[in-house]
């Protein structure tokens, strides 16, 4: 066996995290799956490309890397723009049902309209052709030990380590973040208590559609970018949130990891066109074994 | 004059073997409250075992059972209920929306499943040579066609007077009661998570039927006829016609494949060839938006249902149950 598959499985699991977070904060807050989160990866990274193809100049490669000083402002004005379009989705959808009090299915399933409509949309625009930040082609460095990565992956590591924690500060230092705990604990109360709850609802989808933007422009670097990018990717994120345990923004991180760790382990021993059914396996093996997760709490 | 009558009878066989999947849906979802996202894959699944029961010998995959058309269906059938029997049983003492999530992911699985496993399913290329009900008269379009939607009407009328018998026995009671209020019914010592487990087999059941017949109708089967966009197609379906009743479920099958076929073929007019693809995808993009829409003006579908334990209850009976949801109070 080749340890390569440690180098792949970070950096696949890095992207899964960064969108797993998102989908364990919606979960545990907003108490719904949402079906349309994969759209958010999908949609920060064609928003970053519309800010990188709009500017002509900013692209030659800085370093050893295969991108220019666009690609970071690109990336921040995705995620702020992906933030703003989950706020507005809720604006239009989600917040309707919350008011009347509609079942969490009823939600589940407009989120599943809405992941639809927005993947298609993207397609609409964009066709399904593939298309790519950059054409610089990057020479892997070898590390050690036979492994092998390119100064790309290894920089998305960085940046997935710095936004991990700068999530996990936000959300145990911060009075928005105890705000937010609060609400997942109990939302009632926590509105006695004087949290501003449309506050923190802004805030998770805000937060969540950033980081999935970060996710996708991280794909968009080191893979491709298509419409279908996030929604391929929807199966393992869930996978990674159940994973690591509801409401767990650590969870979900380790989640995303493990799970790309064993999509890579199984490229590498059962072939690449299984690659798509590791989500599910280990989707039923939490669900049978530990269904609160590895980081999560019992049920009650 | 024929060629119209010949194809209002392939549109409504489509629609019709549409309507018994959407029926298999209601009785999981509007009776029962379970959420499916993974249709495709149970359909996916009776038309794969029917498929392989009854085709004649194919060189590089399983298969040359040549079996008669019923013990494919009647096998389709048995395989929907195992296998949503399985996936309910994993997750039904877990939250509503686990269910959901796991049937994804089977439908995910399926799907690559039927990519990939070529020495099954015949991989990409798909499976033909589905015996055809009624071939003989094959020569003969307008005769066949009408015997076919004959057959398909005829399952249809079946799978529904099974269920309606189902919805007003005991045993629909009990299901209505726990889609109501479960604490009450399991305060009546009924079993909440065995009526639902067999409820979910049922629909799971008619899904596989529907899938099985749908392919011996078109003779040829594939894995991309099975994408989530299917799911999304039925889920719509039972939306628009109001879940929870049956004869609701099949007028929205019959009117969402309608507006389906016509929104394509006006793509198909209307666009250059070059520019069909993006058509499409705008279709679904109006489609997804309708669902949405649906969802939020009419929520209750065109044929809806009303509440029949709990109508003497009010709006009190549901206060309790929003809070046990969890949902955030506005």
């Amino acid at each position: 066996m080749n340890a390569q598959f440690i180098v792949d499985g970070l950096i696949a699991g890095s992207m899964i995290g960064l969108g797993a977070i998102g989908v364990t904060l919606t979960y545990a807050i907003l108490r719904f799956a949402n079906f349309a989160h994969g759209e958010f990866i999908a949609w920060g990274a064609y928003l970053a490309l519309a800010v990188v193809a709009a500017v002509p100049f900013g692209m030659v490669p800085i370093g050893p890397f295969s991108f220019g000083w666009m690609l970071p402002i690109a990336a921040i004005a995705a995620a702020l723009l992906t933030g703003g379009l989950a706020i507005l989705i809720d604006w239009l959808l989600f917040a309707s049902f919350r008011r009347r009090g509609s079942a969490t299915i009823i939600m589940v399933i407009a989120s599943f309209g809405a992941s639809l409509a927005l993947r298609s949309l993207l397609e609409f625009v964009f066709t399904s052709k593939p298309v790519y930040f950059t054409r610089e082609l990057q020479i892997a460095m070898p590390l050690g030990g036979g492994l092998r990565a390119t100064p790309d992956q290894l920089l998305m590591l960085g940046v997935t380590a710095i936004l991990v924690i700068a999530v996990h500060l936000l959300l145990t230092r911060t009075a928005i973040g105890r705000q937010m705990r609060a609400v997942s604990e109990n939302p009632v109360l926590a509105r006695l208590a004087g949290v501003d709850v449309r506050r923190v609802i802004r805030t998770v989808w805000c937060l969540g559609g950033a980081l999935a933007a970060g996710a996708g422009v991280m794909a968009g670097l080191l893979v491709q970018i298509r419409p279908y990018m996030g929604f391929d990717l929807l199966l393992p994120l869930f996978a990674a949130a159940i994973l690591g345990g509801i409401g767990s923004v650590p969870g979900a991180i380790l989640g995303g990891l493990l799970v790309g760790l064993c999509e890579a382990l199984a490229v590498q021993t059962v072939g690449a066109e299984w690659r798509a059914a590791v989500g599910f396996v280990i989707l039923t093996l939490v669900l049978l074994l530990r269904p609160q997760g590895i980081l999560g709490k019992a049920a009650t | 004059m024929i060629d119209l009558v010949g194809y209002g009878a392939f549109f409504l066989t489509i629609a019709l073997s549409y309507a018994i999947i959407a029926v298999g849906l209601n009785v999981q979802w509007g009776q029962t409250g379970l959420f499916n996202v993974g249709v495709a894959g149970f359909v996916a699944v009776g038309a794969y075992v029917s498929a392989i029961l009854t085709t004649p010998d194919a060189a590089g995959r399983l298969g040359g059972f040549g079996l008669p058309i019923v013990v494919g269906w009647i096998a389709a059938g048995i395989a929907g209920a195992i296998l949503s029997y399985g996936l309910g049983w994993l997750t039904i003492r877990l939250r509503s929306d686990y269910l959901a999530i796991t049937t994804f992911g089977f439908a995910v699985t399926v799907q690559l499943a039927a990519l990939n496993l070529e020495w099954i399913t015949g991989g990409p290329f798909g499976m033909g040579f589905i015996p055809r009900p009624f071939a003989v008269s094959a020569d003969d379009p307008f005769r066949f066609g009408l015997l076919n939607l004959g057959l398909t009407a005829a399952v249809l009328l079946a799978a529904y007077l099974v269920v309606e018998h189902l919805s007003a026995s005991p045993w629909g009671r009990v299901l209505r009661a726990i889609r109501e209020d479960e604490t009450a019914a399991v305060s009546l010592g009924k079993n909440a998570s065995g009526f639902r487990l067999q409820a979910f087999a049922v629909g799971g059941a008619l899904m596989a039927l529907g899938g099985a017949v749908q392919a011996h109708f078109i003779g040829f089967i594939a894995p991309e006829n099975y994408l989530p966009l299917m799911t999304f197609q039925v889920w719509a379906m039972l939306i628009v016609g109001g879940s929870g009743n049956h004869r609701g479920a099949i007028v929205g099958a019959v009117l969402v494949w309608a507006i389906w076929a016509a929104s394509a073929s006006v793509i198909g007019t209307v666009l250059p060839a070059g520019e069909q693809a993006r058509g499409a995808s705008l279709q679904i993009v109006l489609i997804g938006v309708a669902l949405c829409a649906i969802l939020l003006l009419r929520p209750k579908g065109i044929l809806g249902e009303k509440r029949v334990v709990s109508r003497y209850l009010g709006k009190s009976a549901a206060e309790p149950a929003r809070q046990r949801e969890g949902t955030l109070a506005p």
